[in-house]
């Protein structure tokens, strides 16, 4: 079960504390670094192999670094709704023709659904059509959505809208699901169909071919330490290859974004737009609780200049359960906003609070979601692999919906690869399958319609009046024209390139917790069940580890002890001497990717940890 | 010295924060993110290194519970363990579960399948017993090693040394034996991808407690399960004097 390795245990153990030795007379450049103008010295923080490759370590040297592989039809990464329905369609069709596939599916949480995070309502087009009798199969859809609120909040009142037939956001015939139970059952019936799933394997390198196509991926390595070295238990991860990769690692993926550079898929649309979303469960009171009902908000706590609301879902499903969270657009312009704290004062307004009075919360988390729809769609295919789900971003943003078009451009990608990936002979150019195909469906789909239509709505919001000008926009272009006017608006930029320096915005003075309705960070983040092998190098990885302070912090009073949701960022004083220094305290990371989106210096770049890490959500 | 039976446990994976039933008959399980025991672990990778350094020939895992539990058991199998045992346990029978009905089922196919170790883990972190272990020897009337922290075989004999109050106790005891394992033991290894697809191929046997004439009554009855109570904020004092003041005002002294 060990390493094959040249050396023996003992041997490598011996060989390391020499280089251990040798290391100690060089001069400490790797491993301590001075800031520029003090002479306090700044402990390193970034270990990750992908920062300082294992090649020139000389810690690693002997280490057998071969690897396993495993050769696949399909290989899909990414265990959510866009990766199930695909890998379920695949074996569909096989079964339809009486072909043999063999499908392989990683996905880094523990369980299927253990990283699944949304709302939702969703919308069951895309359900009927891969499991048109998915009600006897048991799928978790209990809760038609019978009642559909929007209101304006202000700080003490509440101004309802009429939730008009033809409105993107009315819910009719609609189901409140908790998604991370659809998902699990959706991986059931993949399993059940025959697709090979690999939770708790994360995929943490693309492979190609000489030829530059996609060849694969590779699982993560695990057994290294926190400071990069390797440890006795370090094994290299495996290679799975295959004709076709499919990348659905949800938004913001972090394979996705090698990719996008890679084959240069990003060159005609515009740059990615995001939001992130905190959710919670509560178990309320009975007297309280109206299952069907769907809630939504825009307006207090927020200005009018920063995009976002709140979702309130009473669920049926045998107990008083609410499903709650506020969303906040990344491009706001305050560094000193902090999306949690908002999200937690929000709880306090007379008409939420009246809900959750007297109730319990029982989940917390987190999660960023893509808000660029139309305009910022990349190529979705290229030699060798394709990308599905939200990790292009199909999300129907003023419907807050993504899963259904998530779910449908899985099976588009399925019905393009079968014929090609069953072929006796493929005729492709490269070694890794490109099918252009999935493209074309696309744009021929409902997903490509829909998106389309309500393209303008969410740019339409950056106006001198905000929130009410949007508003006015989707009343008049969309109610009343359904999107068909000629011009499409353009989003404000890249997120990371909206914040202003802290000297020119005011700081937010946000209540404190009560206990009751609102809550502090770290009992939420305990809420998450979120945990990581405590020994490996931080998977929020920076480019540069002098930037933190001499950027983020000096012009922007570091706003990633803010947006990030689980308090992974923490600027303390240094131990001796002036000043401050980050602290990453990467086990309490929920995986949202907020902070490698909206990084004023893009310089933190998340990678995937060791696989299981992450939360443990149960149905959020 | 041939064979070497492992006991594993399903149970709520320890990161997770625990919810009690609303009717307080237990805690919450559905859809809760479940892992291998930790001590379990570590009673595994002891076995699966006996048999590297050649000591035994087949490691047999074994857990019982309803389906779910046959992950856990790939898992033990990823590790290195040759072949499964799930002895099937569902609803109320599994609910009621405890130390005394694993003991008599691990003592059973100990016997079953003339194991010359039964290693497990030294608690569950579930119920923190205590008491599979001991069980299991008391009913095979087989010596046990406890707490092990070292094991090292040595001829027909096991010496093991132990972690108790007092510091450290080296014994040496003869097999067949049931040990349970510390958590100085060892570092358990990573169950790997491709040992969890080897591990598909492996076989998982499974049989019912009845199977093994073992009855699953239990005699011990849940009356109800309470969270903690919810810890009240700490006072902190400048001096000694402010400290002894608010004692005595407290009525603690």
């Amino acid at each position: 079960m060990f390493p094959a390795s040249r050396y023996s245990v003992q041997a490598q153990r011996c060989i390391r504390a020499l280089k251990t030795v040798q290391a100690e007379h060089a001069p400490p450049q790797h491993y301590m670094w001075r800031r520029n103008c003090s002479s306090a010295v700044m402990p390193r923080i970034t270990s990750h192999y992908t920062i300082f490759p294992r090649d020139k370590d000389p810690r690693w040297e002997g280490v057998e670094m071969a690897r396993f592989a495993d050769e696949a039809d399909v290989v899909i990464v990414g265990g959510g709704p866009a990766g199930l329905s695909a890998a379920i369609r695949l074996k569909q069709l096989a079964k339809e023709q009486e072909k043999e596939l063999r499908v392989c599916l990683v996905e880094k949480a523990s369980q299927i659904g253990a990283h699944t995070l949304s709302g939702a309502c969703l919308e069951p087009s895309a359900l009927n059509e891969l499991f048109p009798d998915w009600k006897e199969r048991g799928a978790p859809l209990n809760t038609p959505v019978t009642e559909d609120l929007f209101s304006i909040l202000t700080e003490k009142y509440r101004i309802p809208v009429p939730m008009l037939p033809g409105l993107p956001m009315n819910n009719h015939g609609n189901y409140i699901v908790r998604l991370g139970h659809f998902v699990h059952w959706l991986g059931e019936q993949a399993e059940e169909l025959g697709v090979e799933i690999y939770p708790g394997y994360a995929a943490a390198e693309v492979l190609f071919h000489e030829d530059g196509s996609v060849k694969g991926i590779a699982t993560n390595d695990v057994g290294i330490a926190k400071d990069g070295s390797p440890k006795d238990v370090f094994e290299r991860g495996m290679e799975l290859h295959a004709k076709v990769t499919l990348f659905g690692e949800g938004c913001h993926g972090h394979l996705a974004k090698q990719l996008y550079r890679q084959f240069n898929l990003r060159e005609n649309c515009e740059p990615q737009t995001y939001a992130i979303g905190l959710k919670e469960l509560w178990l309320i009171d009975e007297k309280k609780w109206r299952p069907g009902r769907v809630e939504h908000s825009v307006g207090w706590p927020l200005n009018r200049n920063t995009y976002g609301g709140s979702f309130l879902y009473h669920l049926n499903e045998g107990e008083p359960l609410v499903a709650l969270g506020f969303v906040v657009g990344l491009d706001y312009t305050n560094p000193y906003l902090s999306p949690f704290r908002e999200f937690q004062r929000w709880k306090h307004h007379p008409f939420v609070a009246k809900t959750l009075e007297g109730g319990n919360r029982i989940a917390y988390g987190a999660r960023a979601l893509n808000e660029g729809g139309y305009q910022c769609l990349p190529k979705v295919t290229f030699p060798g692999g394709m990308l599905i789900g939200c990790s292009p971003g199909f999300m129907n943003v003023p419907k807050i919906k993504g899963t259904h078009t998530a779910m449908k451009s899985g099976m588009l990608a399925a019905e393009a690869i079968f014929p090609k990936v069953t072929a006796e002979d493929p005729a492709s150019e490269t070694a890794g399958l490109h099918i252009p195909e999935y493209e074309d469906n696309l744009k021929k789909s409902w997903i490509w319609k829909e998106l389309y239509a309500v393209r303008n709505i969410r740019p339409s919001f950056h106006n001198y009046f905000g929130l009410y000008g949007g508003m006015v926009y989707t009343g008049v272009f969309y109610w009343i024209l359904r999107g068909k006017e000629p011009w499409t608006l353009k989003h404000a930029g890249l997120d990371s390139a909206q914040l202003k320096p802290a000297k020119e915005c005011t700081p937010i003075e946000y209540p404190k917790p009560d206990g009751k309705l609102s809550f502090d960070l770290l009992s939420s983040v305990a809420l998450s069940g979120t945990n990581h092998e405590g020994d490996q190098p931080p998977h929020l990885t920076l480019k540069d580890d002098s930037i933190p302070v001499a950027n983020n912090l000096a012009i922007y009073d570091g706003p990633e002890q803010r947006f990030c949701p689980a308090g992974v960022y923490e600027y303390v004083p240094l131990e001796t001497g002036e000043g401050m220094r980050l602290q990453i305290n990467a086990q309490n990371c929920v995986h949202c990717k907020t902070c490698d989106i909206k990084d004023p210096s893009q310089n933190i770049n998340w990678v995937v940890p060791e696989g299981s890490g992450g939360p443990a959500y149960n149905g959020l | 010295m041939s064979r070497v039976l492992v006991g594993v446990k399903r149970v709520i994976d320890y990161a997770v924060k625990i919810r009690v039933k609303p009717d307080h008959s237990g805690v919450v399980t559905d859809g809760v993110k479940h892992s291998m025991n930790p001590f379990c672990e570590i009673a595994v990778e002891e076995a699966v290194k006996l048999k590297e350094k050649k000591f035994i020939k087949e490691v047999v895992a074994v857990s019982c519970g309803p389906t779910q539990v046959t992950e856990t058991i790939r898992t033990a199998l990823a590790m290195g363990c040759d072949r499964g045992i799930h002895v099937e346990v569902s609803g109320k029978d599994y609910e009621a579960m405890g130390p005394l009905q694993i003991s008599k089922i691990f003592a059973a196919l100990a016997k079953k399948e003339e194991a010359s170790l039964v290693i497990l883990g030294k608690q569950a972190i579930d119920d923190d017993c205590n008491q599979t272990g001991q069980m299991t020897a008391a009913l095979l009337d087989w010596p046990q090693g406890t707490f092990a922290s070292e094991v090292t075989i040595d001829g027909e004999k096991v010496k093991v040394v132990r972690e108790i109050d007092g510091g450290l106790e080296t014994i040496k005891i003869s097999m067949p034996a049931v040990l349970t394992a510390d958590l100085r033991l060892n570092t358990p290894r990573y169950a790997t991808l491709p040992n969890i697809m080897k591990a598909k191929k492996k076989k998982i046997a499974t049989m019912k407690p009845a199977d093994l004439g073992v009855d699953m009554v239990s005699r011990v009855e849940v009356l109800r399960v309470d969270e903690p109570p919810t810890r009240l904020a700490g006072v902190k004092v400048e001096t000694v004097d402010d400290l002894v003041a608010k004692l005595k005002a407290n009525g603690t002294i």
